[in-house]
């Protein structure tokens, strides 16, 4: 018989005191899957482009441009330089003056006004009269007065991503709708979560005839048409934003209550949570301690599937008319919107829907690199 | 098995009436009615109406109506489509639903079993990622993203395919429709299928039979894929009776005059009838399909035959 | 047991007569790429198979012995590479096509594995699987190999052959399945049959019957054997010669006898000396009762489904024990015996019958919220080191949990203390309690569940299976652990093993259960030389004549 002592007391690979939880390889994996950190990035991306772009645009998402109704996505700013030129030669004409030269850069413009006598410098004002010019100053003068240089702004609006068909900048809206069915995805998915949670580990832990009767009630809810229950809950409670993630997370609470379930009942036939039981624990000692901590890697990997889904729900029930109202937006309704005019302004369907599946596709990469890294065993 | 097929369609009764009985009275208890227009009746007007279609009856006594009346087959009628009978719209719009449904329901069964043990069998290869990532694309593009697309691409620019509409139900006007609905379940059954395949590939008695020199082509079409087709088959019902009820939204797409429609224009109109006559359509579709995966299930898995 | 005693003395002869060498293995090496870097699993074996002998491959968990005979096989998992060479009666099996290894495999080198439940596939009757490698090697109608495999059947001592041909392996039990999968191995009569730890999940007394079975038909078709095992005792009764492997490497290669009488590495004698020895002097006659169990009877529901009828399944019949202080009872029996639940319903774990006293206490009808304060003086320690200890909590947590429920006053720096005294005495660096479970090894682990159980200082503990999951060496220093606990602290033991040398080095009184009832009780000593029911000498027979 060796001795105890000859025991090789610690893992030789090992060397440091402290040791690396189950959590911190799972994160080592994580951040060694490229698809999975890459779609985190561009989770990252889209949700600052939801979240913090409306604050660099001028327009909000209600503003309507009756000027600019469904104009077709462009970087150049509107109106265009020809209709500028044309629009500084009208006034130009008015005040009976030369245009010399015109240069309209980015919001402001310079021209060249010229006479055969001297130019009275309030002249500007006739240009000021003109919608598409404000504050013009003179710049220079020139010829004795026979010419002059002004400057001044011109009201020009980018619209990159074009107009709507009620005119409204649909950059703005997107950027709204990001923001929409980001939300309405977590804050769905955190409603489903506490429920499925709470409901599957009651089930699961307790047992016996409790759980036989509420996991029937789940089995009824299952077979009634899912869609029919959440319009439904929609017609019912109206159409607000909080109702609509209230609804839709109350719908979604049942997939994560049956793995939850699952999840409690093996880990309630593991030894360690014998072990727990022959110590004296509680039942409440052992859910907090034992089963809570280690349910939390599927149901984290769950909620990864469970967030584009809600998106998507959103998306259709906005699809058929029955999520926010406008002038609030998500992406599902501006999809909706564009797939009514894809002949006419085909952009209003390509914008949202190309965000809409940048998101789903980078949180299906995070959820399977999260899959892969808290179970490692499951490719 | 005869006598399992009968307790399991006893089974079934009590699902349907607690189906009926929850939506009958979530829907009752949604406010507004059927004829709350934007343009309010005549306050007679609305008073004959509801008296004509029993509405002026208390709830339980409606509700006792409804139940005998569903007993007998008789879903009663529309309030929507004024002209008819829940039962004759249903007659009208399910066999369109029907058919796409099942040509749906064949390319996505047939396109994701190939494709997903194609990309097991050649794991971690470039096809395997290629397969998975349009799996993917699948899986997270909503048809109702794929729908205009595709009319866009093939009817629009292309003009190959007619945009919508039945037409005379040949497949031109099918291919379309057909296509967006398959595609997020082809995908599902693509990733179930690739999944299941690779498990099945790792089992121990996968290595019994590569030890006993069986060539591949054994190993892996009589021992793997017979067991990963387990969770397909599994996956089968709740896909089918989607698929086969119709789709709202491919429907409205499409323009095709299938049941999907039926149910938001109904739950919108409070049309009480349409939607509950559709709730119970699907219920049974549901049920049925269940049972028959069940039976092919136990004809796959000696382990659950059903005696 | 007449044939081993023949199967011995042919054993010598064969040791001596040299049959050709048909299967040659050089300088084999296996690597494993894993994300964390290329693992070498087999590090440059060399061994010959000769012809008609059985060659026993022997060593712990880890240390190559399956995944060299995986790799001759062609059968590595997918990120396993093999390297070096295989000959097989002069063709090269490392690096052969898939389709030539194939002519070989099934045919002329044919295997069976440890799990017999799952290398069957639970699809198709054992007649049909049989069937395939007999038509897909030798051809011929599926009525030809149908007849073979009746044939097959009853060689391997399947009963009612005919019938049991279209039965699936779910419908077989564990040694029926083995047995049937002997019949697959047989089929072709190869020249070499690998069996690859055949008799580990199986009971001792079935294990005794495949043992058997398996040398009879070399004898009968003259085939060699290449056991792959971990138990020296099957080894040494079995075996003509004896390969020796630790971490990926050959340590020792000889006749079974030369090995056995005189092994030449040092690592070889440790595992010939970690067979249990010792025995325990049984505790004062005045010693007090510390637990006593009277008609205790288990009764499970079987859950019906709806619209079925649930039925009621008694594991344990009314037993009677008592264990005094100081005192170790070894509870034995084979799985399904009810020792297990016996020992869990002794602690009130399991809802049972009849009356449990401890200390004199009628504990019977106390629920969990009256048993909490009792549980600190009564612990358990169970078989799988690897399910018993929480993946998500250090081993500081999990060992001072206890104090947790019943020491609530003690500080921090108190529990912490109590954690390093706890690990010191169980053998364990102190530095530990800042790891997690993962990072140990199963029988470092098990020395951390046992710290969890005498951090409390119980007065009994209740040890289910707590070395069965061990490899030999590390099992000689757990019941060393345990006895050393149990002179210190004045323990009493509840002992439940199926292995009965165990049982013999670590208790002085011996319950035999089978099918949920007590059998045969008595002093260890006296029941091992003197066995009273015939289920009990069957028992001691298939443990110790091997």
């Amino acid at each position: 018989m060796s001795d105890l002592a000859q025991m090789p007391v610690l893992a030789p690979h090992a060397p440091e005191t402290r040791g690396r939880s189950l959590f911190a390889l799972a994160m080592r994996r994580f951040r060694r899957n490229r698809a999975a950190i890459a779609g985190c990035v561009v989770l990252a991306l889209v949700a600052l482009f939801s979240f913090v772009g409306p604050l660099f645009s001028s327009h909000s998402y209600d503003e309507v441009f009756p000027s600019y109704v469904s104009i077709a996505p462009s970087l150049e700013p509107r109106p265009g330089a020809d209709t500028l030129q044309g629009a500084m030669e009208n006034a130009v004409q008015r005040a009976r003056l030369r245009l010399d030269a015109f240069q309209v850069e980015g919001r402001s413009f310079t021209a060249t006004l010229a006479a055969d006598q001297p130019i009275d410098p309030r002249a500007t004002r006739y240009i000021d009269r003109a919608n598409e010019f404000d504050d013009t100053v003179v710049k220079e003068t020139l010829e004795d007065g026979r010419k002059l240089v002004v400057e001044g702004r011109v009201t020009r609006e980018y619209f990159p991503f074009g107009t709507d068909s009620n005119g409204r900048d649909l950059l703005v809206r997107v950027m709204l709708g990001g923001q929409i069915s980001i939300a309405v995805g977590f804050l769905a998915s955190l409603v489903s979560l506490g429920i499925g949670v709470v409901y599957g580990a009651t089930a699961g832990y307790v047992g016996g005839r409790l759980d036989n009767v509420m996991m029937r009630f789940v089995e009824i809810l299952y077979s009634l048409p899912f869609v029919f229950l959440v319009v439904l809950l929609v017609v019912f409670f109206g159409r607000s934003f909080i109702l609509i993630f209230l609804v839709i997370g109350a719908v979604e609470w049942l997939d994560m209550a049956r793995i939850v379930r699952g999840q409690t009942l093996a880990l309630k036939r593991r030894e360690f949570v014998g072990a727990a039981e022959s110590l004296g624990l509680s039942d409440w000692q052992i859910i907090r301690r034992h089963i809570i901590p280690n349910t939390i890697g599927p149901v984290v990997v769950f909620v990864t599937v469970i967030v584009p889904k809600v998106i998507l729900l959103e998306s259709f029930l906005s699809f058929l008319g029955l999520g926010v109202q406008a002038p609030l937006t998500s992406w599902g309704a501006l999809i909706a919107e564009g797939a009514n005019n894809i002949q006419s302004a085909p952009w209003l369907l390509i914008f949202p829907s190309a965000f809409f599946v940048v998101t789903l596709f980078a949180l299906n990469f995070v959820g399977d690199g999260l899959r892969d890294a808290l179970d490692p065993r499951d490719r | 098995m005869i006598s399992f097929i009968l307790r399991r369609l006893a089974s079934a009764v009590p699902t349907l009436f607690i189906v009926v009985t929850i939506s009958f009275f979530m829907m009752r208890f949604a406010p507004g009615g059927p004829f709350n227009l934007e343009r309010p009746l005549p306050p007679q007007t609305m008073e004959n109406l509801n008296r004509a279609y029993g509405l002026d009856l208390p709830l339980w006594e409606q509700y006792l109506r409804y139940l005998s009346n569903v007993v007998h087959g008789d879903f009663g009628p529309s309030y929507v489509y004024r002209d008819n009978t829940v039962d004759q719209l249903i007659a009208m719009g399910l066999p369109y639903s029907i058919k796409l449904g099942l040509l749906a329901l064949l390319l996505a069964l047939i396109g994701g079993v190939a494709a997903g043990t194609y990309a097991a069998l050649r794991q971690n290869s470039l096809t395997d990622l290629l397969v998975m990532s349009v799996s993917t694309v699948g899986v997270t593009v909503p048809n109702f993203v794929v729908g205009p697309v595709l009319t866009l691409v093939f009817a629009v620019i292309l003009a190959w395919l007619p945009a919508g509409g039945w037409g005379d139900g040949s497949l031109r006007f099918l291919i379309l429709p057909m296509i967006a609905l398959a595609l997020p379940q082809l995908a599902v059954f693509a990733r179930l299928m690739r999944g299941a395949m690779i498990e099945a590939l790792h089992a121990d008695h996968i290595r019994t039979a590569r030890a006993y020199g069986l060539p591949a082509r054994t190993v892996i079409v009589t021992h793997a894929m017979r067991a990963a087709l387990l969770p397909i088959v599994s996956y089968l019902a709740p896909c089918a009776a989607g698929l086969l009820t119709g789709s709202a939204v491919i429907e409205s797409i499409f323009s095709i005059p299938g049941v999907g429609r039926y149910f938001v224009i109904g739950a919108i109109n409070r049309d009480y009838t349409l939607v509950m006559g559709t709730v119970v359509l699907i219920a049974i579709f549901v049920i049925v399909f269940n049972l028959v995966v069940d039976l092919l299930y136990g004809l796959l898995d000696p382990r659950v035959r059903h005696e | 047991m007449t044939a081993r005693t023949n199967m011995k003395s042919r054993t010598a002869q064969a040791a001596t007569a040299t049959g050709e060498t048909i299967l040659a293995v050089r300088q084999l090496k296996v690597v494993f790429d894993t994300p964390d870097g290329a693992v070498e699993a087999v590090k440059g074996v060399d061994l010959d198979v000769r012809a008609g002998e059985t060659l026993a491959v022997v060593g712990e968990s880890g240390s190559g012995k399956s995944q060299t005979m995986m790799a001759i096989m062609g059968l590595l998992a997918a990120n396993g590479r093999a390297s070096g060479s295989a000959l097989y009666r002069d063709r090269e099996m490392v690096g052969l096509p898939i389709k030539d290894l194939n002519t070989i495999r099934g045919d002329k080198i044919t295997m069976i594995f440890q799990e017999p439940m799952t290398s069957l596939d639970p699809l198709y009757p054992i007649g049909r699987q049989i069937a395939e490698p007999i038509r897909h090697h030798r051809g011929g109608t599926a009525a030809d190999a149908r007849a073979r495999v009746l044939e097959l059947l009853e060689l391997v001592g399947i009963p009612e052959p005919a019938r049991r041909i279209d039965s699936y392996p779910h419908e077989l039990s564990g040694g029926q399945r083995q047995r049937a999968m002997i019949a697959m191995a047989l089929a072709n009569e190869p020249d070499i049959l690998i069996a690859d730890e055949p008799t580990t999940a199986l009971d001792v007394t079935i294990q005794a019957q495949i043992l058997t079975l398996l040398q009879s038909l070399q004898k009968r078709f003259g085939m060699a054997v290449v056991l792959i095992t971990h138990d020296l005792g099957v080894v040494r009764h079995v075996a003509d010669r004896v390969v020796v492997m630790r971490r990926g490497e050959v340590v020792e290669t000889g006749t079974t006898r030369a090995v056995f009488d005189a092994p030449k590495a040092d690592y070889t004698r440790m595992l010939i000396d970690a067979e249990p020895s010792g025995e325990k002097a049984p505790p004062a006659l005045d010693a007090p009762v510390i637990l006593q169990g009277r008609k205790v009877r288990v009764d499970y529901k079987i859950a019906g489904g709806f619209l079925k009828k649930s039925g009621l399944f008694t594991a344990v019949h009314g037993a009677d024990i008592h264990l005094r202080q100081g005192q170790t009872i070894g509870l034995v029996g084979e799985s399904g015996s009810g020792k297990s639940t016996l020992g869990r319903a002794l602690l009130k774990l399991t809802p049972s019958s009849g009356r449990v006293l401890f200390d004199g206490r009628d504990i019977s009808g106390f629920d969990r919220k009256a048993m909490r304060p009792l549980r600190r003086d009564m612990q358990l320690v169970f078989q799988d080191p690897f399910g018993s200890l929480s993946p998500r909590q250090t081993v500081g947590e999990i060992i001072t949990e206890g104090l947790y429920v019943h020491e609530p006053q003690l500080s921090k720096a108190e529990r912490d203390a109590r954690a390093v005294a706890a690990l010191q005495e169980v053998g364990l660096d102190p530095t530990a309690r800042n790891r997690y479970p993962h990072e140990f090894s199963g029988g470092q682990r098990q020395r951390i569940a046992i710290a969890r159980a005498i951090i409390l200082k119980p007065r009994l503990v209740v040890l289910d299976e707590p070395t069965s999951a061990l490899d030999r060496s590390v099992q000689g220093q757990v019941i060393e652990l345990l006895r050393g606990l149990q002179a210190s602290h004045g323990l009493s033991y509840l002992f439940i093993s199926h292995d009965l040398s165990v049982i013999r080095a670590m208790s002085d009184y011996v319950i035999v259960m089978q099918g949920g009832q007590i059998v045969e009780e008595g002093e260890t000593a006296a029941l091992f030389s003197n066995p009273r029911e015939a289920y009990t000498r069957a028992l001691l027979s298939a443990a110790y004549s091997r």
